[in-house]
């Protein structure tokens, strides 16, 4: 689990992109994180990467709490 | 299957699409005008792009030993301030607008050196422009080690015209 929580644009995307070395092919990853363009953020990355971004959840609170989970694929 | 076999075309279809470099040229040396670079830059390298950085003009001074650390916010000029745009003339004004950004900044981002670090172990180059070198005087041995080497409008134009690049002028 990486938590991101706290971080600003680019910090969500640059750890998780060292993150996702750390598990192996095929295992999810999950990502905490508050930044609010962490989702579109996030999506973006996958699609770039080729990486599956298998899930992405908010829990409301403030600040609100974005969940990712995030499949490596190579 | 029939659906992954759509996505894995789109896929295919959208990397041929897509630039996988990119060309960023930095021309300022005020806090406001490298962030962003740096932070496109090494986004770009973390999500699989090569990525170039030509520094030029002020700019350049993010290579110099002597000004690598030194990055500051412009206080005169600068009307987005929370303050009358004609105190930004003061003397110290230009310290004391830098000292704040700084504060701010020091909450969220690594600072400029620090995410100039972070590029270069991502993969990012760094490339110094060759007449701004010799307007302010500064020779090869004044650059940092992170920089990769010293080139001209040419090799940054062959960069920016090749299919599958994206430059982006700072």
């Amino acid at each position: 689990m990486l938590d991101t929580k706290g971080t600003l644009c680019p910090l969500p995307v640059l750890r998780t992109s060292q993150a996702i070395k750390q598990v192996k092919v095929g295992e999810v990853l999950e990502v905490l994180a508050t930044d609010p363009g962490s989702k579109p953020d996030l999506t973006a990355w996958a699609r770039m990467t080729g990486n599956e971004l298998v899930d992405a959840t908010e829990e409301p609170g403030n600040p609100k709490v974005y969940r990712f989970q995030i499949r490596r694929t190579k | 299957m029939i659906g992954l076999a759509l996505v894995s075309q789109t896929k295919e279809a959208e990397a041929g699409r897509r630039a996988n470099r990119l060309v960023l040229v930095v021309t300022k040396n005020t806090i406001d005008q490298v962030y962003p670079p740096l932070i496109l830059a090494t986004t770009a390298a973390a999500s699989g792009l090569e990525v170039d950085i030509y520094f030029t003009f002020w700019g350049l001074k993010l290579l110099d030993k002597k000004s690598h650390t030194k990055t500051k916010l412009a206080s005169v000029g600068n009307p987005a301030l929370p303050m009358p745009n004609i105190l930004g003339v003061l003397p110290g004004m230009t310290a004391m607008a830098t000292k704040m950004m700084k504060g701010q900044i020091k909450k969220y981002w690594p600072t400029i050196p620090e995410m100039m670090q972070q590029a270069k172990d991502l993969g990012v180059r760094f490339h110094a422009c060759s007449p701004t070198m010799g307007l302010m005087g500064i020779q090869e041995k004044d650059l940092i080690p992170m920089t990769d080497d010293v080139v001209g409008a040419s090799t940054f134009l062959d960069w920016a015209t090749s299919a599958g690049t994206a430059t982006i002028f700072v």
